[in-house]
């Protein structure tokens, strides 16, 4: 069995965010980038399955020639090779783009399950996976939390509000993960060094059979900013005397503005 | 909860790169140097002080070597010089008595079974000590011969079925925890190497107490009264006292990177600390131009040492690594180290002598990085007999 995982490189949340003066794209010069956290539970739990059952896992990701960086770290938890989807007009396309791209990809390698996190952390829209297994007509399920194969039926648990369904699926299907589902192995440094020479295969658009007009978005990117920050509302009680040598102290040792 | 000493700072300076030196690396040395490096920040950093204090081993962090298969790599021969170089840096930012239990075990003990072993010796020991599941030592270093090992005074004399090995040897590092050393003696007046197990009758490990330095390291003595062992323990290939120079090299190689990370670890924690302690009008330390013009050499040494070692590096890979290569870069490393641990020590004011910092630990144990595996006189008498051609001492 082919089990393809969608993996996406983005930014570590625990970065430094700025935006360019442009106001529509992020500074990307003094950003981590890592694997969505999302994507390592769906790299672990289709490798879980290898183990168990035997599989050829392919991961697949959209982007940059960086986003193989993560690409290593998923073939060095386990999974046998990669697909990037990666060239000119990659670097533009919304959920509905990617998917049609990514869809393209997992049907040229013939997978009959599709892993990929819940969503990306970067920009939270928890669409392409869902918008594949339509484009494919596959079943899915999304926020999975335990996942089993029985034959030719994935059964799997969505947590929800106060519960969780118990879902069956026929394959093909595909499969969006939650974070309680299972600990993502940390690669072991021999596995590291393995993951360089297993294969990462590059396609563009064009070898796909699609084209950046027809995937070109139709929402376009207004303007980006950053959460404002909230005032320190920070009251001083006592009397005038205190409050003032309060006040002072905080300026000169807190705020450092005197 | 028992009051740890000297917690792991939350978050270090990324100081010491300032030639972008690390960007240079692949994507899967960087991410080995990276997991290494968490493993550090996580697992041993925050435990190494009371060991260090309590002059205890720290047996957590071995569990934790093996999960992630370090000695494995480190023994495999495709490993490139540079990963190795890398690892053993970021080993050594926690602390060099972590970076030498990996290069004790996996230089000199499986380096010399690799280089000189039989296949049977590889089968029998490759495998176990790779995975820790046994521990190596190497005995080399005697009471009255350092420096000058040739004067070695062990001795293994033939018996009818192997060898009976008499002689001490000290300041061996996991003498005591070792299942197997690497014992050099003189058979018929020339230097072999053994491989011995340590069950063996008349074998007997004390452990060294009373060090200043290496403190969560464990040193000992090791008594062989008249061992007898097989032919086999004999490794083939360690023919000459040069052999046990060439596992040294190798070790040296990982001492030199080492150093680096002992001083960037001194760097990083030092500028955390300057940045938060205030001195005069609530002025940061930071902000004074004396400190700052130290903090400016410290990083340029640094960035020597780096460079040094990263040279070192692309010689052993090409094939090209001369003695005099190694003396020179583990001479200088470990001086400059110990410098800037001291200048460090020194800028943390009285808290610099405090085992709540990892300043004075760091100091006191690159005392003995200066000291062992040629100390820092001899590495200079080689480099001075290449300089001139004349040699100061046979
Ligand atoms: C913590 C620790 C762990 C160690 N682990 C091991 C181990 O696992 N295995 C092992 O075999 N050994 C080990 N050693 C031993 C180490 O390699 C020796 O201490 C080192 O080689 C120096 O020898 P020495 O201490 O006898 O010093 P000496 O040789 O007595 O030297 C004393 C001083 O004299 C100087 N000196 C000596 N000869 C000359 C000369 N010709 N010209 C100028 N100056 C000279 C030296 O540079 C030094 O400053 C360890 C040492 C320590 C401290």
């Amino acid at each position: 069995m082919k089990i393809a995982v969608l993996i996406k490189r983005v930014p570590d949340t625990a970065s430094v965010f700025a935006i360019n003066p442009d106001q529509k794209s992020v500074a990307t010069d003094k950003l981590k980038f890592v694997m969505s956290p999302y994507d390592e539970h769906a790299v672990e739990e289709a490798i879980k399955l290898k183990e168990a059952n035997g599989a050829d896992v392919v991961v697949v990701s959209l982007g940059p020639d960086s986003a193989k960086e993560v690409m290593r770290t998923a073939l060095a938890m386990g999974a046998d090779e990669g697909l990037l989807v990666t060239g000119a007009g990659t670097d533009s396309l919304t959920s509905k783009g990617v998917a049609e791209a990514l869809a393209a990809a997992v049907k040229s390698i013939g997978a009959e399950l599709v892993f990929a996190g819940k969503q990306a952390v970067d920009d939270d829209a928890s669409q392409v996976a869902e918008r594949v297994a339509e484009l494919l007509e596959m079943a899915h399920a999304s926020v999975v939390t335990k996942f089993e194969l029985n034959g030719g039926t994935a059964v799997v648990n969505r947590e929800i509000e106060g519960g969780s369904y118990t879902l069956e699926l026929p394959l093909p299907a595909v499969i969006t993960i939650e974070k309680g589902i299972n600990t993502p192995r940390y690669p072991t440094l021999p596995n590291i060094m393995k993951a360089k020479k297993k294969p990462i295969a590059e396609k563009s658009l064009a070898d796909l059979g699609l084209s950046a007009e027809a995937l070109a978005p139709g929402v376009v990117l207004e303007s980006l900013s950053l959460p404002r920050q909230n005032r320190r509302n920070h009251i001083i009680d006592g009397d005038t005397p205190a409050r003032v040598n309060e006040l002072i102290r905080l300026l000169k040792e807190e705020e450092k503005a005197l | 909860m028992e009051k740890r000493l000297a917690p792991a700072p939350e978050t270090y300076e990324q100081v010491t790169d300032l030639f972008d030196l690390d960007a240079d690396w692949s994507s899967e040395q960087q991410a080995i140097a990276g997991r290494v490096r968490k493993m550090v920040d996580e697992h041993f950093l925050p435990i190494i002080g009371q060991h260090h204090n309590d002059e205890t081993y720290p047996e957590s962090i071995l569990p934790r070597i093996r999960e992630l298969g370090l000695l494995e790599l480190v023994a495999d021969d495709a490993i490139d010089p540079i990963t190795y170089g890398l690892i053993s840096r970021e080993l050594d930012r926690g602390g060099s008595t972590l970076r030498s239990l990996v290069s004790v075990q996996g230089s000199l003990v499986m380096g010399a079974i690799k280089m000189f072993g039989s296949e049977a010796q590889k089968q029998q020991w490759l495998g176990p000590l790779g995975r820790l599941e046994q521990f190596g030592c190497f005995g080399l270093t005697e009471p009255d011969y350092g420096s000058n090992p040739a004067g070695m005074q062990t001795r293994a004399e033939r018996t009818a079925d192997g060898y009976r090995i008499t002689g001490s040897k000290c300041w061996i590092t996991n003498g005591v925890r070792a299942s197997v050393a690497v014992i050099w003696a003189k058979l018929d007046g020339q230097v072999r190497g053994f491989l011995v197990e340590t069950d063996r009758p008349g074998f007997e490990a004390r452990h060294m107490h009373g060090k200043w330095s290496f403190r969560a390291s464990e040193t000992a003595s090791l008594y062989l009264d008249g061992v007898e062992v097989p032919e086999t323990a004999l490794l083939p290939g360690a023919t000459s006292l040069g052999r046990a120079l060439q596992c040294l090299g190798q070790a040296r190689y990982t001492i030199a990177w080492g150093a680096c990370g002992a001083a960037r670890g001194c760097l990083e924690e030092t500028v955390k600390y300057l940045k938060e302690r205030t001195q005069f009008e609530g002025k940061p330390l930071a902000s004074h131009q004396i400190i700052q013009y130290k903090l400016a050499w410290m990083a340029a040494e640094i960035t020597a040492m780096e460079l040094i070692a990263k040279r070192l590096g692309e010689l052993k890979a090409q094939g090209r690594m001369k003695p005099h290569h190694v003396a020179l870069a583990k001479m200088n490393n470990c001086r400059k180290a110990l410098e800037v641990a001291r200048t460090c020590r020194e800028l943390l004011g009285a808290n610099g002598i405090h085992n709540e910092y990892h300043i004075g630990r760091r100091m006191v144990d690159l005392e003995t990085v200066v000291t062992y595996e040629g100390t820092e006189h001899i590495h200079a008498l080689t480099l001075g007999s290449t300089i001139t051609g004349i040699k100061a001492f046979s």
